[in-house]
């Protein structure tokens, strides 16, 4: 407790062979000493916490005020409406639409995403050759900004001169249409995202499997457990923190989808039908398109009311499925 | 992707496992072929792309289409753009990070357990929940369409501050610190010449992380700068699939363009920046 400068200690500290004295035995240079104790470690986070209150909290907390308000960008006009923004963003059928489209790609891409990162982790985990190889392969896709993903990915799954069109019409199948209808679009979006961010989810829970303990694993195939039956009875549940961490983590993001419907579906509002319109594409029409920022800030509240229902929601639903196991 | 069910009881040896390393080698095609093939179409002419066969040698268009991606678009002051943007944010996220993710591990002061909490939350709030607000103060102080207003709120970043408090713990011993403490250092020394040594691996993968994610950020560019006049690299090749724009080989040419920088950084520091995220780097806002 060398640092603490609770009253109790600091009393301490003025004893004539207190460590800190040993080297600073003038008043100027323990003096000196005590503020630098004291001080400095405030001057240490000051830099960070200005920023942050600035550009990070306030702008959080100001988004309530402005929600509450009919908030006009451009003419500057504001008005207080109280709970009127929300109560029309409950009647907005384009609101609900958003929130449908998201939640849709969200579960198409979250849950396959996860499940092919334990698989992927599960290889990785077996003592391979070439380990750095792998890891740093499967990682690739993971630098790729989302833009670059969204313009190769509508090229691929283009419906005149996509790849995966081509090759669904050699083996028969034919063309589809992708972009135009909701489920397909969903889906590439969920492609999108998983080509993205297996690779790094596998790292990440490969990461916790190699924390599991050996001998229980040793001890269960000695048993004869199967391969199958100790990943899913040992090792899945010794990883749950790990695995309730990514999936709100990748929920949080999902909650965020941008770049690449807006980039498949050909602009903010996702299509003509707005079939790929997620939330924070309809937040960006509103708010920086329309600049009606009192709606745009509701919004934003609705997503982090959202965000939270989820957290929760994922957080009993995976705690009850790896201890049910 | 899954396992076999009938999988080995007994643990074998290699010969039994050919099926993994043809999984993995399954994996890493579908991770490298979409980049392989922008590549292939970055060196297309156009009418090769509406040809619309799968294209799997390159051709030799690629001067050309390079050539009309910085004509087409500002890509040259973009560029230049993302990387001033990127080196500030990189070096400002270490410098303030560490300082915090110090303090917070290895020092004592009033407050530290509230402030940290505060610190820790917002990581679970969406960025975007303060977006418009952020707008508002950014055309305020007269930032808009100038690089202050991307660079400013990204110096800091709480993700960074949790993660370098957690890394200070695991490598900076608390009795390095004290025994510093008792030879007369300063705090500021003892954060240089303590803490910086200890945390350098650490530093680097958070370096390279807060260039990427600025590198790559597309949402926040795309509303406070001017898309017409010095944006972002990612902002200027979404513009390249707008409406004006219907050639197919540019387009990923220019999203080509955009992910080498990232590519070449990668292929210098992959074995870090795995490392770094299997010991917890988080990644992303």
């Amino acid at each position: 407790m060398a640092f603490d400068l609770s009253r109790r200690t600091r009393a301490r500290r003025k004893l004539p062979d207190s460590p800190d004295n040993v080297r600073t035995p003038t008043w100027r240079g323990h003096r000196w000493s005590l503020v630098d104790l004291r001080l400095t470690p405030y001057l240490m986070i000051s830099p960070f916490f200005l920023l942050f209150f600035v550009f990070g909290l306030f702008p959080l907390a100001f988004t309530g005020w402005i929600s509450l308000h009919d908030w006009q960008m451009l003419q500057g006009e504001q008005r207080f409406v109280g709970l009127g923004n929300y109560a029309d963003l409950l009647r907005d059928k384009h609101f609900r639409n958003a929130v449908a489209n998201t939640t849709a790609m969200l579960m198409l891409a979250t849950v396959p995403t996860l499940l092919a990162a334990l698989g992927l982790a599960a290889l990785l985990d077996r003592g391979l050759r070439g380990r750095m190889f792998w890891r740093t392969s499967v990682l690739v896709p993971n630098i790729v900004s989302v833009v670059a993903v969204g313009l190769v990915f509508s090229q691929l799954f283009g419906r005149d001169y996509g790849v995966v069109n081509a090759v669904l019409d050699w083996v028969g199948i034919g063309r589809v249409d992708w972009a135009t209808h909701r489920l397909t679009g969903y889906l590439v979006v969920a492609v999108m995202i998983m080509w993205r961010w297996t690779g790094y989810n596998a790292l990440v829970y490969l990461a916790a499997m190699q924390s599991v303990p050996r001998d229980q694993v040793e001890a269960a195939v000695i048993d004869g457990a199967s391969t199958w039956r100790v990943f899913w009875s040992i090792i899945v549940p010794s990883i749950r923190p790990t695995i309730i961490f990514t999936v709100i983590a990748s929920t949080i993001a999902g909650l965020q989808l941008f770049a690449e419907p807006r980039l498949f579906g050909g602009g903010t509002l996702g299509g003509d039908d707005r079939q790929l319109q997620t939330i924070t594409m309809y937040l960006y029409e509103k708010g920086f398109e329309l600049f009606d920022a009192g709606y745009a800030a509701a919004v934003s509240w609705m997503v982090f009311l959202l965000t939270l229902l989820c957290a929760a929601m994922n957080f009993s639903f995976v705690r009850r499925l790896a201890s049910s196991e | 992707m899954g396992l076999p069910h009938a999988t080995i009881s007994r643990p074998t040896r290699a010969g039994s496992r050919w099926w993994v390393y043809f999984a993995l080698v399954a994996v890493v095609l579908v991770s490298l072929y979409p980049l392989y093939w922008s590549i292939v179409v970055s060196t297309a002419d156009s009418t090769a792309v509406a040809r619309g066969t799968p294209m799997l040698i390159p051709g030799e268009n690629l001067w050309d289409n390079v050539v009309s991606v910085f004509e087409k678009v500002e890509f040259g002051a973009a560029l230049r753009n993302s990387f001033v943007v990127g080196a500030v944010v990189a070096f400002a996220n270490v410098v303030l990070s560490s300082l915090a993710g110090f303090a917070f591990a290895r020092l004592r002061f009033r407050g530290r357990g509230p402030l940290f909490l505060v610190v820790l939350s917002t990581t679970m709030v969406p960025a975007q929940l303060g977006v418009v607000p952020l707008f508002m103060l950014v055309v305020a102080l007269g930032w808009y369409g100038d690089l202050r207003s991307v660079i400013v709120p990204g110096l800091m970043n709480a993700f960074s501050v949790f993660w370098m408090r957690q890394a200070c713990e695991e490598s900076v011993p608390q009795e390095l610190v004290d025994a510093a403490r008792v030879d007369g250092c300063s705090l500021w020394r003892v954060y240089w010449h303590v803490a910086l040594p200890g945390l350098r691996p650490q530093l680097g993968v958070l370096a390279m992380l807060s260039f990427m994610v600025s590198w790559n950020d597309f949402f926040w560019p795309l509303i406070v700068l001017d898309p017409q006049n010095s944006p972002t690299v990612q902002v200027v090749v979404s513009q390249l699939a707008g409406g004006y724009f219907t050639d197919y080989s540019l387009m990923i040419t220019g999203a080509t363009l955009g992910v080498l920088p990232m590519i070449a950084l990668f292929a210098v520091l992959a074995r870090r920046l795995v490392n770094g995220i299997m010991s917890g780097a988080p990644r992303g806002r």
